[in-house]
C-alpha cells in the first residue's frame, strides 16, 4: 500500500504492470470476482429469507394482526402484546443506555486519567461487549427479579437489555468521540472554555452522528433478543398493553411472541402467524435503522 | 446555556410526572390501561349479570397445558376485561418451582401430577394447593407415511424393545412380522414431561435408550419422523391431529387389543396411553374473587375450547370432582 502512496511507487507499479500485464489482469479479475461472490452470498441468503418470510406472512399483515391479542384460532391471533411490550422496552432501554453509555464514553475518552484502573476498565468493557446474551439475562434475573425484588416486570426486562447493550454503546461512543480532531477540543480550550464546555459545545455535536448510529444499532440488536428477556420473565401471553411508564407490569415481547407461534402445533401458527410476526419485527428494526440514518444526516447537516 | 438548563428542567418535570403515574398504578394494584381497549368486545359478549372484577393472575408451567390455559384466558378477557392473565411457559417442573418455591404464581399448569418433592417444597413454604383436572392428552406414537403398512400396531413389550434401555436396531427385531428396516427414532429429550410419561407410565422401565435423536422441539421431531422411512416418534395428540398428513399414527396394544388414538378412544379409556392435564391453584389465592372466578370459569369453559387446542375432554365425573375440589377450597378459604 505504502508503495503506491508515493509518485515513484505508482510509476514502479505501472512498470511492473507492463512487464506482465495479462497475469496481473487475470489475478485482478479473479480477486474482484471473489469479492463480488462474498457480497452476493450475503445478499442472496438475506433476500431468499426475506422472500420466504414475506410469502408466508404478508397475507396476515392486516389491522387485526396489530390490534388483537393472541388467540387459539390462528386467523384471529395478533401480536399486540409483543408489539406494545417491545416498544415499551425500547423506550426504557434507550432512556437508560443513552445517557449512561455516552456519559461513560465521554469520561473514558476525555477526562479519565491514563492509569492502570482506567486501562483495566477499558479492557473489561471491550470484553463485556462479547458476553453471550443469556448470561446477562441470568444476571438480570438474579439481580433485578430476585435480589432487588422488582419481580418479572417490564423494568427487569429493560434493565437486562440495558446491561446487554451498554458496553456496545460505550465502545461506539468512544470511537465516535475519538474520531473528532483534537484540534477542535484544544481550540475551544485555548479560547477559555472549560473541558466540559469544550466537550459539550464542540466535541459532542461533531461526534453525535456516530454516537447515535452506534446507539440505535445496539438498540436494534436488543429488539431481537429473546434469551435475556425470557429469563427476566417475559410472558408468552397477556391481554393487556404495555406502556413505558407502567414499569412494574408483566410484559410481552415480539421475539417471545414469535417463539410462541412457532411452538404451536397448527401450521397456520407455525408458518403464517410466525412469518407475520417476523415481518413486524423486521419493520421495527428497519424503522429504527432508518431513524439512525435520518438523525445522522440531520446532525451532519447542522454541523 | 439557558436552553440547556431549560431542557434539563423540562426533562426532570417529565420524569416526576412519570414517577407520579407509576405510583398511582401501584397503589391501585390493578391495570387500568387495558380496560378501555377491551370494553368494545365485552359489550358484545359479556354476560350482563357478571360483576366487573379487577386484578392480575400469574400463571406458569407446562408447555402442553399452556395453550389450553391461554384459550381460557382469551374467553375470560371477553367476560372480565379488568382481569389480566399473565401466562408464562417454563415447563411443568419450572412452573412448580415458581408455584411452590418462589410463590409468585396463583396457578401452575402441569401435564403430570405434582411430584412428591415438589409437594414437599410447597408444604415447607406453607403453600396449600388444589389439583384441578382440566383435560386429557393422548400420547401419540407415529411413523412416516412411507413406512410399510405391516408396522401398524405396537404392544408395550414391542415398545420397550424400540425405545427401552436395550433398544434394538431394526423393525424385524421388534417383531418378525415387521420389515427388515432400520428404526430411526425422533423423540422428546429427558427434560420433557412427555418423555417422563413415556418412560415411567407407559413403558414402566428405568430410563430409555440413549442413541436416538432427542429434541424438545416438536417441530424437529415432526420433520424427522415424517421424512424418514422406518421412523418412530411420539408427542402429544394436538401435534398429531393438526398434522395428520405428515404422519401415520400407530395403534397401541396395552394388553386388550390394538386401539388407534382418537378423541373417542381416549375418552372412553380404550386407548391407554393417555395422560391427565392439570391446573394447580393456591388455596390462599382463591380468597381473591378474580382468582376464584377464573378457576370456576376454567372448569365451566374448558370443554368448549379444548377441541380447538387439540386435546381431549376429561370425563364428566373427573370434571365434577375437580369442580367440587375448587368449591371446597373456596369455601374453606
Amino acid at each position: 500500500m505504502s508503495v503506491l502512496s508515493t509518485p515513484a511507487g505508482i510509476a514502479r507499479a505501472a512498470v511492473l504492470d507492463l512487464s506482465a500485464p495479462r497475469a496481473r489482469l487475470r489475478r485482478e479479475r479473479l480477486f474482484q470476482a471473489v469479492l463480488l461472490g462474498a457480497t452476493l452470498i450475503a445478499l442472496v441468503v438475506m433476500l431468499s429469507l426475506l422472500f420466504d418470510v414475506l410469502g408466508d406472512g404478508a397475507g396476515r399483515i392486516r389491522t387485526e394482526f396489530f390490534t388483537n391479542y393472541t388467540s387459539r384460532r390462528a386467523e384471529d391471533t395478533g401480536i399486540r402484546t409483543g408489539l406494545t411490550g417491545s416498544l415499551s422496552l425500547m423506550v426504557l432501554v434507550a432512556g437508560m443506555t443513552f445517557p449512561i453509555g455516552v456519559g461513560a464514553g465521554i469520561y473514558l475518552e476525555v477526562f479519565a486519567p491514563d492509569n492502570r484502573f482506567t486501562r483495566f476498565m477499558q479492557v473489561n468493557i471491550a470484553n463485556l461487549a462479547g458476553v453471550p446474551s443469556v448470561v446477562y439475562g441470568l444476571l438480570a434475573a438474579a439481580m433485578f427479579v430476585y435480589i432487588l425484588n422488582f419481580g418479572r416486570t417490564l423494568i427487569s426486562g429493560a434493565l437486562a437489555l440495558t446491561l446487554l447493550i451498554l458496553p456496545v454503546i460505550i465502545v461506539a461512543s468512544r470511537e465516535a468521540i475519538r474520531a473528532v480532531p483534537p484540534s477542535i477540543f484544544n481550540g475551544a480550550l485555548a479560547l477559555g472554555a472549560t473541558p466540559w464546555q469544550a466537550t459539550r459545545k464542540q466535541v459532542l455535536p461533531v461526534a453525535m452522528p456516530g454516537v447515535l448510529t452506534g446507539t440505535i444499532l445496539a438498540l436494534s440488536r436488543a429488539v431481537g433478543e429473546t434469551a435475556p428477556i425470557l429469563v427476566a420473565g417475559a410472558v408468552f401471553s397477556r391481554r393487556a398493553d404495555n406502556a413505558p411508564w407502567d414499569i412494574l407490569e408483566a410484559f410481552g415481547a415480539l421475539p417471545v411472541q414469535v417463539y410462541d407461534f412457532i411452538k404451536r402445533p397448527q401450521a397456520e401458527f407455525q408458518i403464517e402467524a410466525a412469518a407475520a410476526g417476523i415481518i413486524v419485527m423486521l419493520a421495527v428494526l428497519l424503522t429504527m435503522n432508518s431513524g439512525a440514518i435520518i438523525l445522522r444526516n440531520r446532525y451532519a447537516r447542522k454541523r | 446555556m439557558r436552553s440547556f438548563t431549560r431542557r434539563v428542567a423540562a426533562l426532570s418535570a417529565a420524569a416526576l410526572l412519570l414517577a407520579a403515574c407509576g405510583g398511582e398504578d401501584e397503589t391501585e394494584d390493578a391495570a387500568p390501561a387495558p380496560a378501555p381497549a377491551a370494553t368494545e368486545e365485552s359489550s358484545e359478549e359479556a354476560a350482563p349479570e357478571a360483576a366487573p372484577l379487577e386484578g392480575t393472575i400469574e400463571i406458569d408451567g407446562s408447555s402442553t397445558v399452556g395453550p389450553l390455559t391461554d384459550a381460557i384466558a382469551e374467553e375470560y378477557a371477553a367476560v372480565q376485561p379488568g382481569v389480566v392473565v399473565n401466562l408464562s411457559i417454563s415447563g411443568s417442573g419450572g412452573g412448580f418451582e415458581r408455584f411452590c418455591g418462589v410463590g409468585d404464581t396463583q396457578f401452575s399448569n402441569a401435564s403430570r401430577a405434582i411430584k412428591d418433592s415438589e409437594a414437599e417444597l410447597c408444604a415447607s413454604n406453607g403453600i396449600e394447593f388444589t389439583e384441578i383436572r382440566v383435560g386429557t392428552d393422548a400420547l401419540t406414537m407415529v411413523t412416516s407415511p412411507d413406512t410399510p403398512e405391516s408396522v401398524a400396531c405396537i404392544t408395550t413389550e414391542e415398545l420397550i424393545r424400540i425405545f427401552g434401555p436395550d433398544g434394538v436396531d431394526t423393525w424385524d427385531q421388534v417383531n418378525p412380522a415387521f420389515p427388515n428396516a432400520a428404526i430411526d427414532i425422533y423423540a422428546p429429550g429427558s427434560d420433557s414431561g412427555t418423555y417422563d410419561f413415556m418412560v415411567e407410565d407407559i413403558m414402566d422401565v428405568e430410563g430409555s435408550r440413549q442413541d436416538y435423536n432427542a429434541s424438545e422441539d416438536d417441530n424437529i421431531i415432526s420433520q424427522g419422523v415424517s421424512g424418514s422411512v422406518g421412523s418412530f416418534g411420539f408427542f402429544g395428540f394436538a401435534y398429531y391431529i393438526n398434522n395428520t398428513d405428515a404422519f401415520r399414527a400407530l395403534e397401541y396394544d396395552a394388553g386388550d387389543g390394538c386401539v388407534a388414538p382418537s378423541v373417542e378412544t381416549a375418552q372412553d379409556g380404550s386407548y391407554q396411553a393417555t395422560r391427565p392435564l392439570f391446573v394447580y391453584v393456591r388455596n390462599d389465592a382463591l380468597a381473591d374473587p378474580a382468582v376464584a372466578d377464573f378457576a370456576t370459569f376454567y372448569l365451566d369453559t374448558v370443554n368448549e375450547v379444548i377441541g380447538d387446542v387439540g386435546y381431549i375432554q376429561a370425563t364428566d365425573a373427573e370434571l365434577s370432582a375437580a369442580r367440587a375440589g375448587v368449591e371446597a377450597a373456596i369455601a374453606a378459604g
